[in-house]
């Protein structure tokens, strides 16, 4: 094990999250806010904390293996969104640090869930940091330290596959440093064209950022106490619009860029996507006609709810807690779905939910014919038996991690469907849930413990469980 | 650079291995998917898995946008036929494998320029050569050749018992009045480029650089030019000990090769006249006795497995024979032999890629001011030879090395001007049309103007 390494790996990436910190800072100075200064004491904090482990552990020998790539993404997310909960607590505009820690990781991990009652109260400077930590958390912070910096280890392709959300973790070009730079690249870019569409509609420039990093980042957070509800039909359709695109597997968008146009399109995953989404909007359309009248507003609405939900982004035109049970049962079953591969969703992942589905049909074909021998195949490509394996085994540890957390969510004196929404959005990073944690209202009412619970349910599922699983695993730190 | 790789076996493993530490984007294509997902894992590159000549699996490495692709499966026509088609597809320059002997005729030349190969490298015939180059001069352990082979570049271990123990350089060359230069040590796990005031020590792996006939006489003043070797046994009838029976037989030496597969033993008795074959197990050290192995000059494992070399070569050296050379093909092993006094280790796959990392080279700096044309890794690739042909257009003609102000780790190991050796000293200058011999550790040349500081 090199811990060495580890701990260097994760200095940097605190020194990095000092730099991030500063952007902020700047924010708040523009709008004369008193959280400037919080603000600065975390970057002193960062940049002390990151220099010592980054002096101090430099390693002899940069060899690292996946389980090292586990243990710095794991150790990684923890420490940055430690650190990234300061300002807030700093500032007193969240006093309880749990409360600030539940809010940082919520950010990170682009969940989007907030204990926040009156979000409209809150400063500026920490309202853009929030919303920051969306988009950074989205694509991957260790992915954009990879990106930026210059002499990452040979091995970093591990510490890139245990951030990247996915089955299959494959590079775009040979070397893991251009992959991460061409995946940001696009990122980026995406990023500012939706910007552009949003300051076309007339939005602000501040509420562009904030909602083009919380739709990127596929996170949620708002800064109204109402979600997106009052902004014009048009933003609500560029905001839907770009959740779904921030939801598709990243490659394709690179496919295209090198004119490989086809494979791009006949993507399985994708078309899969599209289908359940035009299937749950149409569902959800017909079943809301009674409630919200006609019938283009029935489909703007059911179609952001859907986008919002299946890329796990969270935000809301609507209290979809007042919709007819069917409607609310699709969006339940969206969540656990999630966005494609090799985006910035969560959830289960479509490509996941497809290979489980042609694994199914493949054992009753081999239960009707005991001798029969098929293979399953995936965009094209037959998949290997380990992969299958993998695949439902994630499922497995998964639907495990998922009835834990809502187990001890249960002590809590809510209803059940506020408890099993609650888990079930936190761990698939979507934010909202149904009852008590409806689009409207906040996890506030949660206990501190429970509060720690979630923000682990959320970076186990924004980590895909497996990296922090081996970290507290004791076989990872024995000797032999 | 952007290269492709078909076929990651032992020799394309190491390939893959040296152009990725070039720093080159390289795409490696297996059959294989557990081959692509450890050879993923290890090195930084891209893996794509699917047949090599298949239009799609190229396609889909993006061959069209290659620079250069090498071929290195098992097979020498599926190496073929992937060239031809990757070739047709638009990449750069290609490269071929091709091992069998049927093919490395006098019609070489019609297949390669017929299939529009730029390169047909052959590892096995790679390592014939370079065992027969060590078995002309038994006391060293390596020796490489360059241009017209006017120039030579030999690595001596350094025996406790050798006179230049505790010599320094600026003693060595009064004591020794031959022509010659040391340029590389290696002590320990460190890679010294000496200068005068550096003492030798027993232990040393020493390198350097002189004219054939330079060298044969400084080993015969050192006293270690014991005597020719003649009677050469081979162990195991593969493709390497095909062509180096086939040299040695034509250069008058006795060749006896002990395999265990009769229908081998017939095929090499058929085509190769002179040779004994003898049926048995190699392995069995009283057959090895029976044939006469205390009585050799050479003894030469060629065995597919690294641990069959390994242990009969230290047996024979057990028996002092003058020359014991092993092939190893796994770089554990071979650090792991010589620890056991191995000295002299052949390994088909770096001759190999040594090849194609000059090549690669070449091909980058085809823009610069001078040309790799040769190119050897030394001391377990800690250190590189590499010979440059400087054109008229190379910033420093005309000036004494003493005035040069060279990076540190390099040395300027020896000069050929019209076929003429000169081993350089301070006042020496380069001119166009020279060959220069660099000798660098630490250090990755491409152009000669890089040994400027």
């Amino acid at each position: 094990m090199n811990l060495r390494m580890v701990f260097y790996t994760t200095g940097r990436i605190v020194l990095f999250e000092a730099l991030m910190l500063m952007l902020p800072a700047v924010v708040s100075l523009i709008y004369g806010e008193s959280c400037f200064y919080a603000f600065l004491i975390a970057v002193f904090v960062a940049a002390v904390l990151g220099g010592i482990l980054f002096f101090a552990a430099k390693p002899k020998d940069s060899v690292i293996y996946a389980k090292e790539g586990f243990l710095t993404v794991a150790l990684a997310w923890i420490t940055l969104s430690a650190i990234g909960a300061l300002p807030f607590t700093i500032s007193g505009e969240i006093p309880s640090y749990i409360d600030s820690f539940f809010e940082t990781v919520s950010g990170f991990t682009t969940t989007g869930a907030s204990i926040l009652t009156d979000v409209e109260a809150m400063s500026h400077g920490l309202l853009f940091w929030r919303s920051f930590t969306h988009w950074v958390g989205g694509m991957g912070v260790l992915v954009f330290v990879m990106a930026v910096i210059p002499d990452m280890s040979d091995r970093s392709i591990h510490i890139m596959r245990a951030e990247m959300p996915g089955p299959i973790i494959g590079k775009l070009v040979p070397k893991v440093k251009e992959t991460a730079k061409i995946l940001y690249l696009i990122y980026i870019v995406m990023t500012l064209v939706q910007i552009l569409f949003l300051l076309f509609g007339g939005m602000s420039l501040f509420d562009s950022l904030v909602h083009a990093f919380g739709t990127a980042g596929t996170g949620g957070f708002g800064i109204k106490a109402d979600s997106v509800t009052s902004y014009s039909p048009y933003l609500q359709w560029v905001i839907a619009i770009f959740m779904l695109i921030f939801g598709v597997n990243f490659n394709l968008y690179y496919l295209i860029l090198v004119k490989r146009i086809k494979s791009a399109v006949t993507s399985t995953e994708l078309w899969v996507y599209v289908l359940i989404v035009g299937a749950s909007t149409l569902a959800i359309t017909v079943n809301i006609l009674p409630i919200v009248g006609t019938v283009g507003d029935s489909i703007r609405t059911a179609l952001f709810q859907v986008s919002s939900i299946i890329t796990t982004t969270g935000y809301a035109t609507a209290d979809f807690n007042l919709w007819p049970g069917f409607s609310k049962g699709i969006l339940l079953i969206l969540m656990f779905i999630g966005g494609c591969a090799g985006s910035t969703a969560g959830g289960l992942k479509v490509s996941r939910v497809i290979i489980l589905f042609k694994m199914i049909r493949g054992e009753i074909k081999r239960m009707i014919h005991p001798r029969s021998v098929s293979v399953v195949r995936f965009e094209g490509k037959q998949l290997e038996e380990n992969t299958l394996g993998s695949v439902s085994l994630y499922f497995a540890i998964y639907m495990v991690c998922f009835f834990a957390v809502f187990l001890l969510l249960c002590f809590e004196p809510f209803d059940m469907e506020t408890n099993f929404t609650a888990a079930a959005s936190c761990f698939n990073n979507v934010g909202p849930g149904l009852g008590g944690v409806g689009p409207m209202s906040s996890y506030a009412a949660y206990s501190p413990f429970s509060k720690l619970l979630l923000s682990f349910a959320m970076l186990l599922g924004r980590l895909e469980i497996f990296p922090l699983i081996i970290a507290l695993s004791p076989s990872t730190w024995a000797k032999k | 650079m952007k290269i492709t790789v078909v076929g990651c076996g032992k020799i394309g493993a190491t390939i893959v291995a040296n152009l990725a530490a070039e720093g080159h984007d390289v795409v490696a294509i297996d059959n294989s998917p557990a081959v692509i997902a450890e050879i993923t894992n290890i090195y930084d590159v891209m893996g794509v898995c699917g047949n090599g000549a298949d239009y799609d699996t190229l396609a889909e490495a993006g061959v069209e946008k290659t620079e250069l692709f090498i071929a290195s499966t098992g097979s020498d026509e599926l190496n073929m036929l992937s060239c031809f088609v990757a070739g047709r597809m638009g990449a750069g320059h290609t490269i071929a494998k091709i091992s069998n002997p049927e093919y490395n005729d006098q019609n070489i030349a019609f297949m390669q320029k017929e299939l529009g190969l730029s390169l047909a490298v052959n590892p096995e015939l790679l390592a014939a050569h370079e065992i027969y180059n060590v078995l002309g001069l038994p006391s060293a352990a390596k020796i490489e050749t360059f241009s017209g082979r006017s120039f030579e570049i030999v690595e001596l271990l350094l025996r406790s018992d050798s006179p230049l123990d505790g010599m320094s350089l600026i003693e060595l060359r009064k004591k020794y009045k031959a022509a010659f230069l040391v340029c590389v040590v290696h002590r320990g796990d460190q890679v010294y480029i000496p200068d005068g005031n550096f003492v030798l020590r027993s232990g040393d792996r020493i390198a350097l650089t002189a004219s054939p006939i330079e060298i044969r006489k400084l080993m015969k003043m050192l006293g270690i030019m014991q005597k020719h070797v003649r009677d050469v046994m081979i162990l195991g009838a593969g493709k390497t000990a095909f062509y180096l029976s086939k040299m040695l037989l034509a250069s008058g030496n006795s060749v006896k090769i002990v395999e265990l597969d009769r229908e081998k033993c017939l095929e090499f008795s058929d085509k190769l006249k002179g040779v004994s074959m003898i049926n048995g197990d190699g392995a069995q050290q009283e057959l090895l006795l029976e044939e006469g192995l205390p009585q050799m000059d050479a003894f030469v494992t060629l065995t597919g497995s690294d641990e069959e070399n390994i242990l009969l070569s230290v047996f024979a050296a057990s028996r002092n024979i003058y020359k014991v050379v092993t092939k190893v093909n796994r770089d554990e092993f071979a650090s792991l032999a010589e620890k056991l006094g191995l000295d002299c280790i052949i390994s088909p796959r770096k001759s190999v890629s040594d090849v194609i990392v000059r090549y690669a080279r070449a091909l980058q700096n085809s823009e610069g001011s001078s040309n790799v044309e040769t190119l050897y890794k030394l001391m377990d690739g800690k250190a590189e030879a590499l010979e440059f042909s400087v054109r008229s257009d190379f910033s420093l003609l005309g000036i004494p090395l003493k005035d040069m102000s060279l990076k540190s780790g390099i040395l300027i190991g020896g000069i050929i001007r019209a076929r003429r050796t000169i081993i350089p000293t301070g006042d020496d200058v380069i001119l166009s049309g020279d060959k220069v011999i660099v000798v660098a550790a630490g250090q990755r040349l491409e152009d000669l103007a890089d040994i400027i500081r």
